[in-house]
C-alpha cells in the first residue's frame, strides 16, 4: 500500500488513544480512569508492535528457512512495559481502596466536595 | 455503562483481543504476555478494586460536550502528524535501520540462542530490563505500604465462599500443576521459543492466585508467607543485580555475560539463564504479593464489618 491509507494502523492507534483519554477526562469515577489509562497505554503498545511490523517478516525466533524478520526491538520495550505497567495499576488501585477507605466514594466530585467543605 | 464489573470484563475482553492482535503482528512473546497480564493479573486485581469500593458508577453532572471537543482536536491534530509517518510494514522505515539488523544477524552467533527477544531484553538490553525489574519491585513495595498493614493484623479470617463448589475445587487442583508445569516451560524455555522470566513469573502467580481464590486466602498464606514473598521479592532483583557484579568482578563490564564461563557463548546462557530467573522470582513474587493485600484488605473490612 502506497497511499495515504497505507497509514491506517496509526489511526487505529490514534482513534484508541482518544478513546482511553477521553475516559479519563470525561468520568469521575476512579475505576474507570484507571481503565481509560489502561487503554491509552494499550494504544502505545500497539503503536510500538505495528512499527515493528515488517512485511511477509517472520516472528523473531531465529529459523534457517526464514530469512524476513520483522524487529525485536519493539517487542522488547513492550514486553516489559506491560508488566510495569500491570505493578503500576496495581498500585493505582491500591490508592483507590485507600482513597475510598478515607473518603467513603471513588467519585472525583465527591472528593472535591468533601476537600472544599473542609 | 454504570456497571463497572462490566467495565473491567470487558476490558479482560479487549485485552485478550489484543493479545490476538500481537501475535498476527509477529509479537508472539508480548501476546504471550499480555494474554497473561491484561486478561489475567490486571482483571483480577480491579475485581478485587471493585469488591473493595463500589460497583456501580454515580451519575456525572456535567455533559460530554466539553471532552469530546478536546478529544477531537486533539485526535485530529495527531492524525494530522501520522502524514509524515513511514507507511505500515515499510520494510525500508528507519525504526528498521538503526540496531535491529545487527541484531537479527549478529545475536546468533554473539549470544547462541534462537529467541532473539531474549537476547536483547536479556543481554544486549540487560540495563533496561533491570531498570525495569526494579520498577515491578517498587511498585509492589508501594502496594505493600498502602494495603499491607492491615492485612497483616487479621487472624483465621472465614474461609473463601468457594470452599463448597465441589467441581470447582476438583478442577482447580488438577489444573495447578498443569499451570505449574507450563510457567517453568516458559521460564526455561524462553531461550529456544516465546517466553521468559517476565511472562513465566505472571503464570507462575496465576496459579497461586487461582488457589487462594477457591481455598481461600489462609491456605494460601499457609503454602507461601507473605514474609517468604517479601524474601522473594527483593532476592529476584538482587539475583539479577549479583550476576551484573558477577560479571564485574569476573574482569568484564556490569551485566557483561560473556566472562561467566570459559567462553563468552557459553557465558551468554548462564547469564541469561540467571537473569531471567531473577526476574521470574520478583516477578511471581510481587504479583502474589500484590494480589494478597488487596485480598487481605477485604478479609479485613469483612470482619470488622461484622463486629
Amino acid at each position: 500500500m502506497t497511499t495515504v491509507l497505507g497509514l491506517y494502523n496509526y489511526w487505529v492507534v490514534i482513534f484508541l488513544m482518544m478513546v482511553g483519554f477521553y475516559i479519563v477526562i470525561a468520568h469521575g469515577n476512579m475505576v474507570k480512569k484507571v481503565v481509560g489509562l489502561n487503554i491509552f497505554q494499550t494504544s502505545v503498545f500497539i503503536l510500538y508492535i505495528s512499527v515493528g511490523k515488517v512485511r511477509d517478516g517472520a516472528a523473531p525466533i531465529l529459523d534457517d528457512t526464514v530469512t524476513v524478520y520483522s524487529n525485536p526491538l519493539p517487542h522488547v520495550l513492550i514486553l516489559t512495559a506491560i508488566v510495569v505497567g500491570v505493578a503500576t495499576t496495581a498500585l493505582a488501585l491500591a490508592l483507590i481502596v485507600r482513597i475510598r477507605e478515607s473518603y467513603g466514594s471513588i467519585e472525583e466530585e465527591d472528593i472535591h466536595r468533601q476537600d472544599e467543605s473542609l | 455503562m454504570r456497571d463497572l464489573f462490566a467495565i473491567v470484563m470487558l476490558f479482560g475482553i479487549y485485552s485478550l483481543l489484543s493479545a490476538g492482535f500481537f501475535v498476527s503482528m509477529d509479537a508472539v512473546d508480548v501476546a504471550l504476555t499480555e494474554a497473561a497480564v491484561g486478561a489475567g493479573i490486571t482483571t483480577v486485581l480491579m475485581l478485587g478494586t471493585l469488591a473493595l469500593t463500589a460497583r456501580t458508577e454515580k451519575r456525572k453532572g456535567h455533559g460530554p460536550l466539553l471532552p469530546l471537543l478536546v478529544v477531537i482536536v486533539t485526535g485530529a491534530a495527531l492524525i494530522y502528524a501520522t502524514l509524515d509517518m513511514p507507511y505500515f510494514a515499510d520494510p525500508d522505515a528507519p525504526a528498521h535501520q538503526h540496531v535491529a539488523p545487527r541484531y537479527i544477524q549478529e545475536s546468533g552467533t554473539e549470544i547462541g540462542i534462537p529467541n532473539i527477544v531474549t537476547s536483547v531484553l536479556a543481554s544486549y538490553r540487560g540495563f533496561d530490563t533491570l531498570g525495569e525489574v526494579v520498577v515491578i519491585f517498587a511498585a509492589g513495595l508501594g502496594v505493600l505500604i498502602l494495603l499491607g498493614v492491615a492485612g497483616d493484623r487479621r487472624h483465621d479470617a472465614s474461609p473463601s465462599t468457594m470452599q463448597h463448589h465441589l467441581v470447582l475445587r476438583v478442577i482447580t487442583k488438577s489444573l495447578i500443576p498443569l499451570i505449574l508445569l507450563y510457567a517453568l516451560y516458559i521460564q526455561f524455555h524462553g531461550d529456544y521459543g516465546p517466553g521468559g522470566g517476565f511472562q513465566a513469573g505472571v503464570i507462575f502467580a496465576a496459579a497461586f492466585i487461582l488457589y487462594s481464590i477457591i481455598y481461600g486466602l489462609n491456605s494460601a498464606e499457609r503454602i507461601i508467607s507473605p514474609a517468604v514473598l517479601r524474601f522473594l521479592m527483593a532476592a529476584g532483583v538482587l539475583i539479577f543485580s549479583g550476576t551484573g557484579v558477577a560479571a564485574l568482578l569476573l574482569g568484564g563490564n556490569y551485566l557483561d555475560y560473556d566472562f561467566l564461563a570459559h567462553d563468552p557463548v557459553h557465558g551468554q546462557h548462564v547469564g541469561i539463564l540467571l537473569v531471567e530467573f531473577g526476574v521470574g522470582v520478583t516477578v511471581t513474587a510481587v504479583m502474589i504479593s500484590v494480589f494478597f493485600n488487596f485480598s487481605g484488605r477485604s478479609n479485613a473490612r469483612q470482619e470488622t464489618g461484622k463486629q
